[in-house]
């Protein structure tokens, strides 16, 4: 790590994860490792060794025992980061549910990877969105400088006294996390005053101040009441997350928006889509409106809370959106498209949403797909009605997959033959 | 390994830290221990607690505790508190937390917890050297759950799940031992019927720092079927059967601090409990009996040598 803050630098989503921890000077960071997130903690390790942050790591046996200790410090009064990516998101699971419910205002970077079986390192969204109800928010990043500004606003985002809930900030593996794009890094200074001091609120543990956490509830009245003030702590967070992105702006120039849209305004089509791909939607994007279509890209950045209310001002009079989920709710179908037709459903305007299904397990999204993507709105667009969803598979796809379980078998019979 | 008569020389405390009406079962031995313990400890204590019975000690807007108090999750014990005393190390380093309002952080859980579930982050917290104290009420079962046959459950005992004629076919793991061979700051059983060896084990173990443990029989009316009026004779008739060896790891030996002279036979001890009825009736089970006696007697025969 050659990069001496600040200035611009030449920086992977992992490192800029990391930097952003150390800007935010965060006191602990509970461990481990996993494919592609180890960078990430061994970078401020190795920061910590060289004395040039103080911060206290510690690697865990598992990312259970992580998320829990991570919340455990959090609620008795220091600033805690960890990171962690696929088996190690839903092997803390558990954890998630429990220290959200604890009001523990930590933040944790998901680097996205698909999820076994068939085990795979290459990232889709699956990971992230199995956490999607637990209680911690979740920004969704489309590059390395929106994961460093995206960690730093979510450490005011998740200690701000209106929301009080751990932060979720998501990259893809490879795409972003072993990708260096040119990252600014902010002065050290006016990132530690961005995010200020860390102020435990009325969660600590000490001598003079009995306090009982994480308590027990009997009956389905008091459990209600605490669900209930974190699903409306984590819609306050979208009028926070304003506040603070104004802040950010003024302080750092750059605004990172809820729901980012591209060519958007006079579009009839759109692509609505989160991540790392969503740069290639933009580069089709560009290339079809030199073709002549009205076509824009809808980004949510935010998923926890959902925008919804600036999702349907943004979609409303549009013919039609091709939601492009790079995950798959087995049996039901995608996540995003689901959740984008209950924000729309019943609305004035609310545009045709066709169902695509790409990019699991890093699988590419090439510019043709977008295209034929496309194609397929504005046929629905004329004929007024959707087809159903698509599942982005070439037949060179399905041949490679047969030839190679010919050569295997090939390969079996010969083995067979030799004495 | 040899005999050392407990002693200890100060009253044992009058003033009780727990609070009461909790909705523990009568004659629990796991809220008996806690009792005990927590008043050695005092009140600069924050215990971090797995899915347990004792889980309900705490229930909105109610506690018990005069420290702290922290619901982790059933594995999650040791992890939590090592969040705990991290983050409180951290504060106090950085001035933020005057020394005086340190805590002491005890993981408090039950046997499954410590024997099974939670043992991979048990076995890191000590391998890290985490300053705590660990206090397991050993009900030898899922006792929350309808006491289930858990890693701890002894053999022959009748539980929700081992039904059978011949009761649990299993043998209770040796948790003491598994706790010594990582060569910890301490580690001890207790029966809360053996109040001064506990005591002295309690602020033995408060004087040391690092992982250390307290290992208590906790006699369970509900689970083992008892008249809870009976919890600590049953705590007693353990020790004096040398079914339960009182015992303590400190540096790196095993002391027994309790060697029962004469030992009653294990029978005094089983036929008090509905979970060993089936040795005794409708008839004798005189091969598991002898079984279990001689396990025992292996026991001791091998410390005495
Ligand atoms: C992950 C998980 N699995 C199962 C449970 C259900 N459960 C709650 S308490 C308990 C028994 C715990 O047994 P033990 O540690 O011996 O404590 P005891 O109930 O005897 O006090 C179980 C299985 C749980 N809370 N969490
Ligand atoms: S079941 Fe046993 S351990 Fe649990 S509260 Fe009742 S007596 Fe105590």
């Amino acid at each position: 790590m050659q990069v001496t803050a600040p200035g611009r630098a030449l920086l992977t989503g992992n490192a800029a994860a990391a930097w952003a921890a150390r800007l935010a000077r965060v006191d602990y960071v509970p461990a481990f490792p996993i494919t592609p997130q180890t960078e990430i903690i061994e970078t401020l390790s190795a920061w910590i060794d060289a004395g040039e942050l103080d911060c206290r790591l510690v690697t865990m046996e598992s990312e259970h025992a992580m998320v829990a200790a991570a919340g455990a410090a959090a609620v008795t009064g220091v600033r805690v980061f960890t990171a962690t990516s696929s088996q190690g998101l839903l092997y803390a699971l558990e954890m998630l549910y429990a220290v959200a419910g604890w009001r523990a205002p930590l933040v944790l970077v998901n680097v996205s990877r698909g999820l076994a079986a068939p085990i795979t390192l290459e990232p889709d969204h699956n990971d992230v969105l199995a956490a999607r109800d637990t209680g911690f928010l979740q920004i969704h990043c489309a590059t390395c400088q929106e994961v460093l500004d995206s960690v730093l606003m979510a450490f005011r985002l998740a200690e701000d006294p209106r929301v009080r809930l751990p932060v979720i900030v998501n990259q893809d593996g490879f795409y972003l996390s072993f990708t260096r794009e040119p990252v600014e890094l902010p002065d050290p200074e006016a990132a530690a005053g961005f995010v200020g001091p860390f102020d435990p609120g009325t969660l600590r543990f000490r001598a003079s101040a009995p306090l009982s956490q994480g308590v027990a509830v009997l009956g389905g009245g008091p459990y209600s009441y605490f669900r209930y003030e974190m699903h409306l702590a984590a819609q306050a967070a979208l009028s926070v997350y304003d506040e603070i992105a104004a802040e950010f702006a003024a302080t750092f120039g750059r605004r990172p928006p809820p729901v980012e849209a591209y060519r958007l305004e006079d579009a009839d089509y759109a692509f609505y889509m989160t991540g790392s791909f969503a740069t290639r939607a933009k580069e089709a994007v560009d290339c079809l409106r030199q073709a002549g279509w009205r076509i824009g890209l809808v980004r949510p950045r935010l998923l926890r809370p959902l925008p919804e209310a600036r999702l349907r001002e943004l979609l409303a009079g549009k013919k039609a959106v091709a939601v492009i989920d790079q995950n798959l709710s087995l049996g039901k179908g995608g996540v995003l498209y689901a959740e984008l037709a209950s924000a729309l459903y019943g609305h004035r305007g609310a545009p045709l949403l066709v169902s695509f299904i790409g990019g699991l397990g890093g699988r590419d999204l090439p510019p043709e797909e977008f295209f034929a993507m496309a194609g397929v709105l504005k046929a629905a667009a004329h004929e007024g009605a959707a087809p159903p969803p698509r599942l982005l598979f070439t037949a060179e796809e399905l041949e490679e997959v047969h030839r190679l379980r010919a050569i295997a078998g090939a390969e079996r019979a010969r083995l067979k033959e030799s004495p | 390994m040899r005999d050392k008569k407990p002693s200890f020389p100060k009253p044992l405390p009058s003033t009780h830290l727990l609070g009461t009406g909790t909705p523990m079962c009568a004659g629990c031995g796991g809220l008996q221990v806690l009792h005990e313990i927590y008043d050695l400890l005092g009140p600069k204590t924050v215990f971090v607690n797995a899915a347990g019975c004792l889980t309900l000690l705490a229930v909105y807007p109610f506690t018990p505790f005069r420290g702290g108090w922290l619901y982790t999750a059933m594995a999650a014990a040791p992890a939590g508190a090592q969040g705990v005393r991290d983050a409180l190390d951290i504060l106090v380093r950085q001035g933020r937390l005057p020394p005086e309002e340190n805590l002491e952080v005890v993981a408090l859980t039950g046997d499954g917890a410590a024997y099974g579930m939670g043992l991979s982050a048990t076995s890191s917290a000590i391998e890290r050297g985490l300053d705590f104290l660990y206090l397991c009420y050993d009900n030898e079962g899922y006792g929350n759950t309808g006491q289930q046959y858990s890693e701890a459950t002894p053999h022959a005992a009748r539980t929700a799940t081992s039904g059978g004629p011949r009761g649990f076919m299993g043998y209770k793991k040796d948790l003491f031992a598994i706790w010594a061979a990582h060569r910890p700051a301490y580690a001890a059983t207790v029966a809360g019927a053996e109040m001064l060896d506990l005591a002295r084990k309690a602020e033995k173990a408060k004087s040391l720092r690092g992982p250390r443990l307290i290992l208590a029989l906790a006699p369970c009316p509900t689970g083992w079927d008892f008249d809870p009026q009976d919890t600590v004779e049953i705590g007693r008739l353990a020790v004096k059967t040398g079914i339960w060896p009182l015992k303590e790891y400190v540096d790196g030996r095993v002391v027994h601090t309790k060697i029962p002279r004469p030992r009653l036979p294990v029978e005094e001890y089983l036929k008090r409990q509905g979970r060993f009825a089936h040795l005794f009736e409708p008839v004798r089970q005189e091969e598991l009996l002898k079984e279990i006696q001689a396990q025992v007697d292996a026991y001791w025969a091998r410390v005495e040598s």
